[in-house]
């Protein structure tokens, strides 16, 4: 074994890019959420997107208009939610799996061509990382920076907070959090698009192996606060990467305990977060899955 | 103007009505994707729906198929049921199917070559333990620390999977197998097998355990304080607090009680229809479950009809691969949709749609 193999600067790089499909997936969920509705079909929101953006960078051999197209799978996926929980008044747990089993289905059928293809490369690196890596960072300030100073941000978090008296004041509840549903939709789906593209980049089915999920847990562990959920998504980066690098060094633990440390280490973290219960409580959005009808 | 006015109660009408009409809507809107897909749609529900059953040819393959399918589905949905209606949602029922099966065999494995008629019991003991247990890790974790059991469980089917791998490779590896992944095949050891018990129907244990579990789920719902208790929780959790329901309890037993069906269910596929442990054992029904109980609305009866249904849209689908080359993929996309059709229709159950301008109140 021979950890001295494990450079820290480009440890760093490679965090950095291990982290950012599940930093803009949690990103957008992280508005979804603050208007308070639950969204579980990240999951089913991220493959479509990686398939849809695969597939349209294959076809245009443009990367840029392949992130565009898994941007946009993911935002139509996710109006199907949209649609049912908001105007039809489903249970959202329940409807955000189904989105995710028909996502998973979805694109696989969708991907039956493009297996085994590779997908144009992105080209323009700006100190050895892709415009994407930055452009997640840069949604992290964005999104801290509207939810906190503007006044969309003050309406978005008022429907999450208080739906009943967000409509009393005139807010269209319904419109805004569709409008939100489908930006977290989107985001979800060009975080799929960035595994397909760059980080792996390749399709197979089920590539995106639970990051879903992981950034719905990344999403609980942040409070809800943009800034903690770079934090978060760069700890699970780093131990994805890490256990990357100790499986190439050769440590003598097999292959499949390795893997298994990124979903233990989330349970661990949710377990940690939640324990201090009064904060956790505090932070969570008050009308987080609850529905809105206006008439009753 | 079309708006929705909130009714007192669910209606009982539109319950019974909206699984037959979304298995309708369902017909038209996958005909729709297959003719997207270049096939004719017709002819494609027909095979996916009809065949199966009554067609000369295929019918006596794929009748008992249908059993065989169903069992697991209907073992993992009643289990399911019992945390949906209390607002427990227990969605890692994969990972708790994939830990019975380890279990269950590594028990029976253990006692390779030895034959006694006590070894099948035992890996049924151990299936319902392997699934309980991994069942009770988002349970304690809920009870413990209110920790969100939904993510927790999902998140145990990937390590239930990695783990499925890891033996699957080591520990149950077979040491006659020439190398090969997977353990030996359980089908050939007489002690440990789950044969068909009626020739040419698919009935094998996990049928009758299937059958079982609907009608103690049937008396526990209806006719039994914890029953009561669970629909409590469910409809209001603040009523449930005050007539003395223990929450922590109701999440323990509709945790463990799911845990206990979904290990069974894996024990009895890995004895039974699959053979042995290998990396592609997990095979979804964990997931298909969650359909089927909402499907079945959560009642005992109606899983035991959507199992069967489901089933049957597993082996239609694999003939329409078979005849129209319509691939594995299309059938996961339409149990999916299947499932937003009934969501979509819940709206009927529970809300009057009214059209006209709304009057004064």
């Amino acid at each position: 074994m021979d950890l001295s193999a494990i450079n820290p600067i480009v440890l760093f790089a490679s965090l950095m890019v291990a982290s950012t499909p599940i930093l803009l997936a949690a990103l957008g969920e992280l508005v979804v959420e603050k208007t308070g509705v639950l969204n579980l079909g990240v999951e089913g929101m991220m493959i479509t997107g990686a398939i849809c953006g695969f597939a349209v960078a294959i076809e245009t051999g443009s990367p840029a208009l392949g992130f565009l197209g898994g941007a946009l799978g993911g935002a139509v996926l996710s109006l199907i939610f949209a649609f049912l929980t908001q105007v039809l008044l489903s249970n959202q747990v329940a409807t955000g799996l189904a989105l995710t089993l028909f996502g998973l289905g979805l694109s696989a059928l969708i991907g039956q061509g493009y297996i085994g293809q590779r997908p144009p490369s992105s080209g323009d690196l700006v100190l050895g990382l892709d415009l994407m890596v930055f452009l997640g960072i840069g949604l992290v300030a964005l999104i801290w920076w509207a939810l906190r100073a503007t006044r969309l941000g003050l309406i978005l978090r008022a429907v999450g907070e208080n739906h009943d008296a967000a409509h009393a004041l005139g807010y269209k509840v319904v419109r805004i959090r569709i409008a939100a549903i489908a930006f977290g939709g989107a985001c979800a789906g060009l975080g799929g698009a960035y595994l397909s593209l760059i980080r792996v980049p390749q399709w197979t089915e089920g590539m995106t192996a639970g990051a879903g999920w992981i950034a719905l847990a990344l999403v609980v562990f942040a409070s809800w606060k943009p800034w903690r959920v770079l934090l978060g998504a760069y700890l699970f980066g780093g131990i994805t990467v890490l256990q990357l690098n100790l499986q190439a060094a050769g440590v003598k633990i097999p292959v499949e305990y390795l893997s298994m440390s990124r979903y233990l280490i989330t349970i661990l973290v949710l377990v940690l977060i939640s324990v201090d219960r009064t904060r956790a409580t505090l932070n969570a959005p008050a009308m987080l899955g609850r529905k809105f009808h206006a008439s009753s | 103007m079309i708006r929705l006015e909130k009714r007192r109660q669910p209606s009982k009408r539109w319950t019974y009505l909206t699984p037959p009409l979304a298995v309708v809507a369902i017909m038209i809107a996958g005909g729709f994707m297959f003719w997207l897909l270049g096939k004719d749609p017709v002819e494609a529900i027909r095979i996916i729906f009809w065949d199966p059953l009554f067609n000369e040819q295929f019918a006596s393959y794929s009748r008992p198929q249908i059993l065989v399918k169903a069992a697991p589905l209907i073992l993992i949905a009643i289990g399911l049921s019992f945390g949906f209606r209390a607002g427990v949602w227990n969605i890692g029922a994969e990972g708790q199917y994939i830990m019975g099966a380890i279990a269950g065999a590594a028990v029976g494995l253990a006692f390779f070559p030895t034959e006694s008629a006590l070894i099948f019991p035992l890996m049924v003991i151990a299936g319902a333990l392997g699934g309980f247990l991994w069942a009770m890790i988002p349970a304690l974790l809920k009870i413990a620390f209110r920790t969100n059991e939904i993510l927790v469980s999902l998140l145990l089917v990937y390590v239930a999977d990695l783990y499925l791998a890891s033996v699957s490779f080591g520990a149950l590896r077979n040491p006659d197998g020439g190398g090969f992944p997977g353990s030996r095949n359980l089908q050939q050891y007489p002690s440990a097998a789950n044969p068909e018990l009626i020739a040419g129907t698919g009935a094998h244990w996990g049928v009758v355990t299937a059958i079982f579990a609907v009608a103690v789920a049937y008396v526990l719902l209806n006719h039994h304080r914890i029953g009561f208790e669970i629909k409590l929780t469910g409809q209001s959790p603040r009523a449930a607090r005050f007539a003395g329901v223990n929450p922590n309890l109701i999440i323990a037993v509709c945790l463990g009680f799911s845990g206990i069906l979904a290990g069974l269910a894996g024990l009895f596929e890995v004895s039974g229809p699959s053979g042995q442990i290998n990396i592609d054992f997990a095979s979804g029904y964990g997931f298909t479950a969650i359909i089927v109980a909402f499907l079945g609305r959560l009642h005992p009866v109606g899983i035991l009809l959507a199992g069967l249904l489901m089933a049957l849209t597993y082996i239609g689908g694999e003939l329409a691969q078979l005849m129209l080359g319509i691939p594995a993929a299309a059938i996961l996309a339409f149990q999916g949709m299947l499932l937003f059709f009934l969501l979509a229709m819940d709206v009927l159950t529970d809300y009057r749609i009214l059209v006209g301008k709304k009057g004064l109140n």
